[in-house]
């Protein structure tokens, strides 16, 4: 059976720059994956490319065994879209909505009409369902979002940044779903921008930056890549930061990074690795000390080694991983 | 299901989903039903004592034709703003990525749009003739009427689509100025022969005067033997004109649509 998604080499321009400049990726059945960016990487470009609304200017992707440019209806008859904004129709109703989408995937008026009570039900909406979707809270316009995706199911779900802008509660909702759809056997691809959002839903994680993948791996291979916490100490005079960078590098559990006056220290362990660090500094006055659970910038920092302007520079990224 | 049975269900489907939209806001709807016949009154009660004494008598009968070629006319404005608003909407990714037709996305929109272009004309022959228009047709000169009519809306769908895909939000309000423009200078609510010598050819070429002027001829108010060459041959013009405007944005419209897909 060929892979949930394959994509090979795939660039997409837009006038004012490139969006995708040689993006690969396998995504075997069954399985969630996380494609993690910051903004601007290219993430919803390679959606909508996978998604068959964009095609590639060169490459080739192929979704569910089809090819997104010449089997474009194929591709779509198996996969499910959840947008960035929640892509329903608001002058319709929540029943409306589904309804609509059910006869658009080719149910029959009456199935159209149970599947689309059914999930209703299921995603909590039944006493808004005859409520304008544009009055709905962000939370349930999502979960409208997310069960219009699902009117028929699909084999392969690309869920753009789902819980973006959504509170603790409907993140939760969120990635509940997520769950128990791959528990189903639906493969997701699931774009976002935490990390932390990867680490809970995805098998493996792909790191887009800059129009191309810069790391693979599962959450906790990236993670251990990655280390614990880092210090980030910025020195009273912006001169210093090199002496400060050499002071701190005996603490360190990996490079000391050096990034728009701001020392970045990686620890091993907080508790004990903190305090010694900062006797060390009695000496040189800091403006800001403050301490960081790894983040994307973080990621990208050490994957790069250096700042993330300079990333677009480096082909050679990839090998170093 | 054949592929053109899916294409006609996906289009009842998309069509069905606009008169939803209307029933869910009935507000909106209405309003821009009466909109042509808020302009009819004002033309006839306001300024249809002074505008009929220039015409030599009545108004009304006058005016209606022009009132049913703008209304026609108008939507443009409806099939203009709805594309452009959907294209602004997450909701037109997801009709893209669902086994839908593109056409079909179009084609609900067009029936949609000419079955709103269908109340308002009838909204407004109706307020005509409560308000004493009394037309005097035969049955193939009134399905003439009805088929100049809808031949012009038909021309203005595809120029709305285009419009409404190529201007976006911005440039879509400086289409609904210029549409007044357009609406004036026409045969709509005068006869051009009362403007000026040098303006009058440019409002005679005017396709809503063609449209005008022939529905005049085919109820009772032919043009007079000084008319122009143009406002003679009213009648094969309104057909004509239409018909060169869909020559010209069926293949833009079309095109736009498929670069949007881009």
């Amino acid at each position: 059976m060929p892979p949930a998604i394959a994509a090979s080499a795939v660039h997409k321009s837009y006038p004012a720059k490139p969006a995708l400049d040689g993006f690969d990726l396998e995504v075997p059945r069954g399985t969630v994956h996380g494609l993690l960016g910051p903004n601007g990487a290219g993430k919803t470009t390679a959606v909508k490319i996978m998604a068959t609304l964009l095609a590639p200017d060169a490459g080739s992707v192929r979704v569910a065994g089809h090819d997104t440019v010449t089997e474009g209806a194929a591709v779509r008859a198996r996969i499910g879209l959840v947008g960035q904004y929640a892509a329903v129709d608001e002058e319709l109703t929540g029943r409306q909505n589904l309804v609509l989408f059910g006869r658009l995937s080719r149910l029959g008026r009456r199935d159209a009409v149970r599947r689309a009570a059914e999930l209703l039900d299921r995603f909590g909406l039944a006493e808004a369902a005859d409520r304008r979707a544009g009055t709905y809270s962000g939370g349930m316009r999502r979960r409208l979002d997310l069960a219009a995706a699902l009117v028929v199911a699909p084999e392969v779900l690309f869920v753009d940044e789902p819980t973006t802008g959504l509170d603790p509660a409907g993140r939760r909702e969120v990635w509940d779903t997520v769950r128990a759809l791959r528990d189903g056997g639906t493969t997701v691809l699931l774009t976002t921008q935490y990390l932390e959002e990867a680490d809970a839903l995805a098998d493996r994680v792909s790191m887009l930056a800059h129009g191309r993948i810069v790391a693979e791996g599962t959450p906790a291979d990236l993670k251990a890549d990655l280390g614990g916490d880092r210090v980030h100490l910025t020195p009273r005079d912006p001169a210093d930061a090199a002496r400060l960078a050499a002071l701190a590098r005996p603490h360190a559990a990996g490079p000391v990074e050096t990034a728009d006056g701001v020392v970045r220290v990686p620890l091993t362990d907080r508790a004990t690795d903190l305090p010694r660090l900062a006797a060390a500094l009695t000496d040189l006055p800091l403006a800001d000390l403050s301490l960081h659970a790894p983040t994307l910038d973080d990621v990208f920092l050490h994957l790069t080694g250096d700042g993330a302007e300079a990333l677009a520079k480096t082909n050679t990224v990839k090998e170093k991983i | 299901m054949t592929a053109v049975g899916t294409v006609v269900s996906d289009v009842w489907t998309m069509a069905g989903r606009e008169v939803l939209h209307w029933r869910n806001r009935p507000g909106l709807k209405v309003f821009g039903w009466l909109f042509p016949v808020m302009l009819m009154g004002m033309f006839t009660a306001l300024l249809g004592g002074a505008l009929g004494q220039a015409s030599g008598g009545d108004y009304l009968a006058f005016v209606m034709p022009g009132v049913l070629t703008m209304t026609a006319f108008f939507g443009l404005d409806g099939t203009m703003a709805g594309v452009a608003a959907e294209s602004e909407r997450g909701v037109t990714d997801r009709f893209r990525s669902l086994p839908t037709s593109g056409l079909a996305v179009v084609g609900g929109r067009c029936a949609a749009d000419l079955l709103d272009s269908v109340v308002a004309l009838a909204v407004v022959a109706a307020t005509g003739l409560v308000f004493g228009w009394r037309p005097d047709l035969t049955p193939a000169q009134a399905l003439a009427v009805v088929g100049l009519l809808l031949l012009l809306r038909f021309a203005m769908l595809f120029a709305g689509v285009y419009l409404g895909l190529k201007a976006g939000p911005e440039g879509v309000q400086s289409v609904q100025i210029a549409v007044w423009p357009v609406l004036f200078l026409s045969s709509v609510f005068v006869d051009t022969a009362t403007m000026p010598g040098w303006l009058a050819p440019v409002a005679d070429a005017n396709p809503l005067s063609a449209t005008t002027t022939a529905l005049r001829g085919l109820l009772g108010f032919p043009v007079g033997p000084d008319a122009s060459w143009l406002a003679a041959h009213a009648a094969t013009f309104a057909v004509v004109g239409p018909l060169l405007l869909l020559v010209l944005f069926v293949p833009l419209s079309t095109s736009a649509w498929r670069a949007g897909r881009r």
